[in-house]
């Protein structure tokens, strides 16, 4: 159940860490290979494929023309045929002009096909704002993956779990969404908070699906969120420590599956809930977890509050994306709200 | 002509070192007075140049990811841009677009980050001029990157069938991103995905801003007259990383020595002084347009930023009644410092 980040003596950023996964995969079994674009000799624009070239040359390491309808749509082609692609979609943000191969053929055919095909593929995506790049470049979509059926979705928030999820997704026979936040991959020109970078085992290991993680143990409240959200998570409950409230705070690693019981459990102990997403309000994720507990634990249930994007496009100035996403403080002061 | 490719460049110029203060020496994307990523336009002057002289205020421009030389060209309005860029609250979006997403309709300028997304509205904008029995008629600036992307040739395939008054415009520089031309099609001439359409396509070479001028002149003569569409491919040079903080690894030392060698402006230049333009005629036009760039870039610095409440502003124009109470419970802290 909950697995929390192990030691070891060697730390990785979660970019390497990601890596780390794909190469080991990449030497058991010829049928895993990579394709987007920038992945070759960029690396990835945030580092996801980066020393990947050097090692399997362009053959496998594939850079695509910018058609993502177009190289999507043939990794699910390829993952039909019985090989385990990796594409990426640099920005989750762009999946406008390709959804209809994700959603129509990726996370369909299985189902449509009653089981006749599976497509084990990757699809790996960089979600996130946080640096100012405006609406089209910032969201983490999160909801909008997860709301449809036939997908796995994944958000590691630490490179511990970065490099088991990422093991587990290659090997996994269905399409799997790896939605990776690009304020936590350690980029040199993007700064991360410390928490992502974490002890990395050098052997390949699974987390499986579906294992939400308990990140901070606590009596007062349970705070449930993903994602950088994590790391703004820890923060406040480092605070509200200091005024007296014990904060648990449950990261969900997968949403889909969904860990509820580990959340449930959690509820149960405290009575009190917070979620907390960098995704739109409406119709997603915060929205999901509260009404599952309100079906499963509603007795256990003292008070809740939600923190999302209030249903605005990301904007681009500081001081209005500062506003719109959830910052320690905005953690903090839903935390006290719902202690009363 | 020459004018907007020198605003341009000085332009670019000045915001670069903005953009770098507070960002050195370490580079932090998210630092400094204009945050996000910054795509600049040095060595593409000639296309925006070239092609916008042909246009009016009335007609419409899409732009890409890399919008400044072509906003300059089409006379969005440079002080109100600059202080899009520095995310002020009298920026063209309040803003709220930044540098890849500047909407001007007083000039009826566009833009979209998301590649080749801007030809299906520069369609539809050629439509509403046909519709309305107008002349107008609409440009729709792409890279060479981008003329893989399914949205360009629906566009192609809609503006021939319909014969709308509207000019692609594809820059090529080689690259998109890190990945060269020659890696993602086998098409060297990007002007040849017209024949699959059946409209003509243009192709010049060098950074030839005079060059541009007389293909786009024929173009969009064309298309106000009532012709149809055609492709225009315009070779530029990309002198700079693909956006700031683009160490350019992949880039072969060859590749950026050649792209600084052949300069649109160097070449214009030498155009005029064999046209018998003086000397002191083009360092006067020089100093103009640094007064104009200067004045826009202090300009903008003085102006307020938005106040956060302004986040919920502008979602919608008839906002339905209720939006408000989707706001979020709390009172606004203004995020983690
Ligand atoms: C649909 C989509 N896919 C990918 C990107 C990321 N991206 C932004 S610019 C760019 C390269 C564009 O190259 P090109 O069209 O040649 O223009 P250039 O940058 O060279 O001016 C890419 C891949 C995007 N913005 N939209």
């Amino acid at each position: 159940m909950a697995q929390k980040t192990q030691s070891a003596e060697r730390e990785l950023t979660m970019s390497r860490a990601m890596v780390e996964a794909i190469a080991t995969e990449m030497r058991e079994s010829e049928e895993v290979f990579v394709m987007g674009e920038d992945i070759a000799d960029y690396g990835g624009i945030f580092d996801s494929t980066q020393g990947l070239l050097d090692e399997f040359g362009h053959e496998r390491i594939m850079d695509v023309p910018i058609a993502e309808t177009g190289f999507i749509g043939a990794g699910v082609g390829a993952a039909q045929s019985g090989m385990r692609p990796i594409v990426e979609l640099m920005f989750a943000d762009f999946f406008g002009v390709c959804m209809d191969q994700i959603y129509n053929n990726m996370a369909k055919n299985t189902y449509m096909s009653g089981g006749a095909f599976s497509v084990p593929m990757v699809l790996m995506t960089a979600v996130g704002g946080t640096y100012n790049d405006a609406a089209q470049h910032s969201q983490t979509l999160y909801g909008t993956f997860a709301h449809l059926p036939g997908m796995k979705v994944v958000v590691p928030s630490t490179a511990y779990d970065a490099k088991g999820l990422m093991h587990n997704a290659i090997r996994d026979d269905d399409p799997v969404v790896f939605m990776f936040h690009k304020r936590l991959m350690g980029i040199g020109w993007m700064p991360a908070p410390d928490g992502p970078k974490t002890g990395v085992p050098e052997d390949p290991y699974t987390i499986p699906f579906g294992e939400a993680s308990v990140q901070r143990e606590g009596s007062d409240v349970t705070v449930v969120t993903l994602g950088l959200h994590v790391h703004r998570a820890l923060d406040a409950a480092e605070t509200l420590a200091d005024d007296g409230i014990d904060a648990e705070v449950i990261d969900l690693r997968t949403l889909k599956p969904l860990d509820t019981d580990t959340v449930l459990e959690s509820v149960r102990k405290t009575g009190r809930l917070v979620v907390v997403d960098e995704d739109y309000r409406s119709y997603g994720v915060t929205g999901e977890i509260v009404a599952t507990v309100a079906e499963d634990a509603l007795a256990d249930l003292e008070a809740v509050e939600r923190l999302a994007l209030p249903d605005v496009p990301i904007p681009y100035s500081r001081p209005l994306e500062d506003e719109v996403i959830p910052g320690v403080e905005d953690i903090a002061d839903a935390v006290r709200m719902v202690q009363g | 002509m020459y004018d907007d490719m020198v605003t341009a460049r000085y332009y670019e110029e000045r915001l670069q070192e903005e953009y770098l203060e507070g960002k050195q020496p370490a580079f932090d994307i998210s630092a400094g007075p204009i945050p996000g990523e910054l795509h600049l336009a040095a060595g593409h002057e000639a296309s925006g140049a070239g092609v916008c002289r042909h246009l009016r205020d009335v007609d419409t421009v899409t732009a890409p990811h890399r919008p400044h030389h072509v906003a300059i060209a089409k006379g969005v309005d440079l002080k109100r841009m600059t202080a899009e860029i520095f995310g002020r609250q009298t920026g063209l979006g309040k803003g709220k677009g930044g540098h890849m997403h500047l909407f001007d309709p007083d000039v009826n300028f566009a833009c979209s980050g998301i590649i080749a997304q801007g030809c299906p509205p520069a369609v539809g904008a050629a439509l509403a001029s046909k519709k309305r029995n107008q002349d107008s008629v609409a440009v729709a600036f792409l890279g060479e990157g981008a003329i893989d992307q399914g949205g360009f040739f629906e566009s192609l395939n809609l503006a021939s069938v319909q014969e709308l008054p509207v000019v692609f415009v594809v820059e090529d520089n080689d690259w998109a991103i890190s990945m060269p031309k020659s890696r993602v099609t086998d098409v060297e001439d990007g002007s040849r995905r017209a024949d699959g359409f059946d409209l003509p396509g243009v192709r010049v070479d060098h950074d030839d801003a005079v060059a541009v001028y007389e293909a786009a002149g024929e173009a969009i003569g064309r298309a106000r007259d009532g012709n149809g569409p055609t492709l225009i491919e315009v070779q530029v040079h990309r002198r700079m990383g693909h956006f700031m903080g683009d160490a350019q690894a992949y880039r072969p030392d060859e590749d950026k020595e050649r792209a600084t060698e052949r300069d649109s402006i160097e070449r214009i230049e030498a155009d005029l002084r064999e046209q018998g333009v003086e000397d002191h005629e083009i360092e006067s036009i020089r100093e103009k347009a640094h007064d104009r760039v200067n004045e826009a870039i202090e300009w903008a610095k003085d102006q307020p930023e938005p106040d956060p409440e302004e986040a919920y502003e502008d979602v919608f124009t008839n906002s339905p009644s209720g939006v408000e109470e989707i706001e979020p419970m709390l009172e606004a802290t203004g995020g983690d410092e």
